[in-house]
C-alpha cells in the first residue's frame, strides 16, 4: 500500500511559486552586483584613454587586455601605505565603536522592557537625516571658532601650550566622524544577542562564586561574540571603504583608499587603475572577514554549542 | 541548634505578601523540601536563602551567623536551577570547573575534583561534550556535579526534576537520595509535587499562601496533616465537616451533613457543637460487595458512581443516599479479577475509628 503523502501542490506549480519569490533577487543581484563586477574586473584588464576612460577594447586587429595597472599598484609603495592606513582606520572606528556599543546594548537590554523601544529609536534616530548632512554637522561642531575646539584650546593654553590646535581636517575629526557614523551598525547585532542571553546563567555564575567582572568576562562576553563580529563586519567592511567623511573632515593626509578610487574615477579619470584599487579593497575586506570568522573559530573558543545556543 | 535558621523572614511585592512570617530550622545533614502549589511562596524563599532576594523583616542564619549583607558569590551554598543553567560555551568538564576556578583552586587540584564529582554524578565519560550533546537527564547531572564539587554546606534545589519525564523522574529520584547520602551536604528542596516530597525529604514544609502551614515528616505530613489544606494538598483526602455530636473516652462522633456520624478517635476532648474537620485516607475504607459480618465503626452503603482504573489500583467514587462522594481505593491485587465494581454496583463501606484523622477548627 502506498502511504507517502501527495505533494500538497502540482510540483509544477511549486516550482514556479519558487522562482516568483526567489527570481526577482537573484535578477536584481545579476544585474546591480554580478555584472558590474565582472565589467570591473575587464576594466583593470584595459589600456586608460588617452584623455581619460577606457582606450578602444580592440586595436590594429587584436585584443588590447594588460596586468599594467596591477602592476603599477604593487610598484608603487604609496598605494599600498594608504591601503595599511586605511587599515587601521577601520581598524580603530571598529574598536572604538565595539568599546562604546557594547555598555550602550547592555544598558538597552537592561532596561525596562517599555523603555527599550525608546532607547532603540534613540539608536537609530540618526538614519532619519541625510547622511552627508550629519557629516557636515560635524564641520560646525569641530570648527575653529565652536565651543568645542575653544575649550580644548582654553584647556591647552592652561597648560602652557599657547599655539592653537586645530580640531577640523586632523585625523581626529575623521576618526569621530566615523565612529559616530557607524555606531548603531555596533549598537543593534549587539543588541540582538545579548537581549537573547538567559539571565539564569549570570544567576548561575554568580551563585558558583563569580564577582561581577568575571560573570561578564567568563559567560556574557563569550556568548556575545556572534553579535561581536557581526557588529564588527558591518563597521569595518564600510569603514574601510568610505572616502566622504576624510574628503569633508580630513586634511590632504588624512586621504583614504576611498578617496583615491574615487580621485582615480572622477578627477585623473584612470579607469583601470580605479578598478584595480576597488578590486583589490574587495579582496582585501573578504580576506580580513575570512581571517577573523577563522579567527573566531579556531582560536576565540567559539564552540559549535554558542552558535547553535544563540541561532 | 539547627545549621540554617530561617527567623520570621517576610518578603512583600507591592501589596502581595509572596513569603509571610516564615520561621523554619534546617538541621544538617537533612533532606529538606518546601513544598506547595505555585505562588506559594517557595521559590521566593529559596532565593532568598541563596541571596538573590532579600528579606523584608527576618533573619536567615546559617551556622549562627546571619547571612544579611553576603551576596550570592560569598555564601557556602550552591543552587541547582530550574532550567540548570549550564554554560553553553563551555564543555562539561568547563561547566563543573567554573566554581573551582572562581574560587582560585589550584589548577594541579581543579582536574583531580572535577573527576571525582563527574564520578559522583555518575558521568564518566562525558567531560569533552557540550551541554547541547547531552539529555535532560545527564544535563540535569551535570548541574548537580557542578554544584557539589566545591563540597558547599547547603545545596539548594528548585524543582530540580519539573522538565525531566516521569520515568527519569523517578530514576533521579532514587540517584538524588543516594548522592544527599553519600556526600552527607544538607538539601533544601523545593517542589510542588507532593509524591516526590514525600519520596526524597526526610522533612517537609508544606506551605501556602506564603505560610508555612505544617513541618513534619514524611509520614506525619501524610497521615496526621495539621490543617485542612495540607490534607487536601497531599495525596487524595475525604474531608467530613461538621459538628461534634458527642465525645467519650478518646473517640469522638461528628455529625456530617448529607452523611450522618462519623466516629474518629482523637486525644483532644471537645465539646458537642464544636465545628471540626475529619480527614480520611480512599485506602483506609474497606469497600465490598455484602454489609461485613461484625459491626464496624463507622458503616454506610452507596453507589459506584465513578471509577478511575489505573493498574495496580481502582479509586471508586461512591455516591451515597445523602449525596455525598467518598473517594475509596482498592488494590487490585486478586488475581484472574480486573477490577471488582463497575460503575452502578451497590457496594458496603466501612472503616474504623482509626482510619480517620481528627483536624480541630
Amino acid at each position: 500500500m502506498n502511504i507517502e503523502p501527495k505533494p500538497v501542490s502540482a510540483p509544477k506549480l511549486a516550482r514556479v511559486g519558487r522562482w516568483l519569490v526567489s527570481g526577482p533577487p537573484l535578477a536584481y543581484l545579476l544585474m546591480f552586483f554580478a555584472i558590474p563586477s565582472l565589467i570591473m574586473v575587464l576594466a583593470s584588464l584595459r589600456t586608460p584613454g588617452e584623455f581619460g576612460g577606457l582606450a578602444p577594447l580592440v586595436e590594429d586587429g587584436k585584443l588590447d587586455l594588460n596586468f599594467d595597472s596591477y602592476a603599477r599598484f604593487f610598484s608603487e609603495s604609496i598605494y599600498a601605505e594608504i591601503f595599511v592606513k586605511s587599515v587601521w582606520y577601520a581598524l580603530a572606528t571598529t574598536l572604538l565603536c565595539l568599546a562604546l556599543a557594547y555598555p550602550l546594548a547592555a544598558l538597552i537590554t537592561r532596561s525596562p522592557r517599555r523603555y527599550r523601544d525608546l532607547l532603540l529609536l534613540l539608536v537609530i534616530l540618526p538614519f532619519w537625516s541625510n547622511f552627508l548632512i550629519r557629516v557636515y554637522a560635524w564641520m560646525i561642531i569641530l570648527g575653529p571658532n565652536a565651543a568645542l575646539a575653544r575649550t580644548v584650546n582654553a584647556v591647552f593654553a592652561w597648560f602652557g601650550h599657547t599655539e592653537p590646535v586645530p580640531l577640523l581636517f586632523s585625523s581626529f575629526a575623521v576618526l569621530v566622524c566615523l565612529v559616530y557614523v557607524h555606531l548603531p551598525f555596533m549598537v543593534l547585532p549587539l543588541y540582538a544577542n545579548l537581549e537573547k542571553h538567559d539571565p539564569a546563567l549570570l544567576e548561575a555564575a554568580q551563585d558558583l562564586g563569580a564577582n561581577a567582572w568575571q560573570r561578564f568576562w567568563r559567560i556574557t562576553f563569550p556568548l556575545s561574540l556572534p553579535g561581536v563580529y557581526a557588529g564588527a563586519a558591518l563597521v569595518f567592511i564600510p569603514a574601510l571603504g568610505i572616502f566622504a567623511i576624510p574628503d569633508i573632515l580630513g586634511g590632504p593626509e588624512n586621504s583614504l583608499i576611498g578617496n583615491v578610487i574615487k580621485q582615480q574615477f572622477l578627477e585623473t579619470r584612470d579607469w583601470p587603475f580605479g578598478s584595480v584599487l576597488s578590486i583589490v579593497l574587495t579582496v582585501a575586506a573578504l580576506l580580513l572577514a575570512g581571517l577573523a570568522a577563522w579567527v573566531a573559530r579556531h582560536n576565540l573558543g567559539t564552540p559549535s554549542s554558542v552558535r547553535e545556543a544563540r541561532a | 541548634m539547627a545549621l540554617l535558621d530561617i527567623q520570621n523572614v517576610t518578603r512583600r511585592f507591592g501589596d502581595f505578601t509572596a513569603v509571610d512570617n516564615v520561621s523554619i530550622g534546617i538541621d544538617a545533614g537533612e533532606f529538606f523540601t518546601l513544598l506547595g502549589p505555585s505562588g506559594c511562596g517557595k521559590t521566593t524563599l529559596l532565593r532568598m536563602i541563596a541571596g538573590f532576594d532579600i528579606p523584608d523583616a527576618g533573619r536567615i542564619v546559617l551556622n549562627g551567623e546571619d547571612l544579611a549583607g553576603r551576596p550570592p558569590e560569598r555564601r557556602p551554598m550552591r543552587m541547582v536551577f530550574q532550567s540548570y543553567a549550564l554554560f553553553p560555551h563551555m564543555t562539561v568538564e568547563g561547566n563543573v570547573a567554573f566554581p573551582l576556578q572562581m574560587t582560585k583552586t589550584p589548577a594541579a587540584e581543579i582536574g583531580a575534583k572535577v573527576a571525582a564529582a563527574l564520578e559522583d554524578v555518575r558521568l564518566q565519560g562525558f567531560a569533552k561534550r557540550y551541554p547541547h550533546e547531552l539529555s535532560g537527564g545527564q544535563r540535569q547531572r551535570v548541574a548537580l556535579g557542578r554544584a557539589l564539587v566545591t563540597h558547599p554546606t547547603v545545596l539548594l534545589l528548585d524543582e530540580p526534576l519539573a522538565a525531566l519525564d516521569a520515568k527519569l523522574r523517578e530514576e533521579m529520584q532514587i540517584e538524588l537520595i543516594n548522592l544527599q547520602k553519600e556526600v552527607g551536604i544538607t538539601f533544601v528542596y523545593v517542589t510542588h509535587d507532593q509524591t516526590e516530597a514525600l519520596t526524597l525529604s526526610h522533612r517537609i514544609a508544606v506551605m501556602n499562601k506564603g505560610r508555612v502551614e505544617q513541618v513534619d515528616e514524611p509520614s506525619k505530613i501524610y497521615g496526621f496533616p495539621r490543617t485542612r489544606f495540607v490534607a487536601d494538598f497531599i495525596g487524595h483526602c475525604n474531608l467530613f465537616s461538621g459538628q461534634v455530636a458527642a465525645s467519650s473516652d478518646g473517640t469522638v462522633t461528628i455529625d456530617v451533613p448529607s452523611l450522618g456520624p462519623v466516629r474518629v478517635a482523637t486525644g483532644s476532648k471537645l465539646p458537642p457543637g464544636r465545628p471540626a474537620t475529619i480527614t480520611l485516607r480512599p485506602e483506609k475504607i474497606q469497600i465490598e460487595a455484602s454489609a461485613p459480618a461484625d459491626t464496624p465503626d463507622n458503616h454506610y452503603h452507596g453507589k459506584v458512581a465513578d471509577l478511575l482504573y489505573m493498574g495496580d489500583v481502582t479509586v471508586y467514587r461512591v455516591a451515597t443516599p445523602g449525596g455525598m462522594q467518598i473517594e475509596a481505593l482498592l488494590a487490585n491485587s486478586q488475581s484472574g479479577r480486573a477490577k471488582f465494581f463497575e460503575v452502578g454496583d451497590a457496594v458496603e463501606m466501612s472503616w474504623s475509628v482509626d482510619a480517620g484523622h481528627f483536624i480541630e477548627e
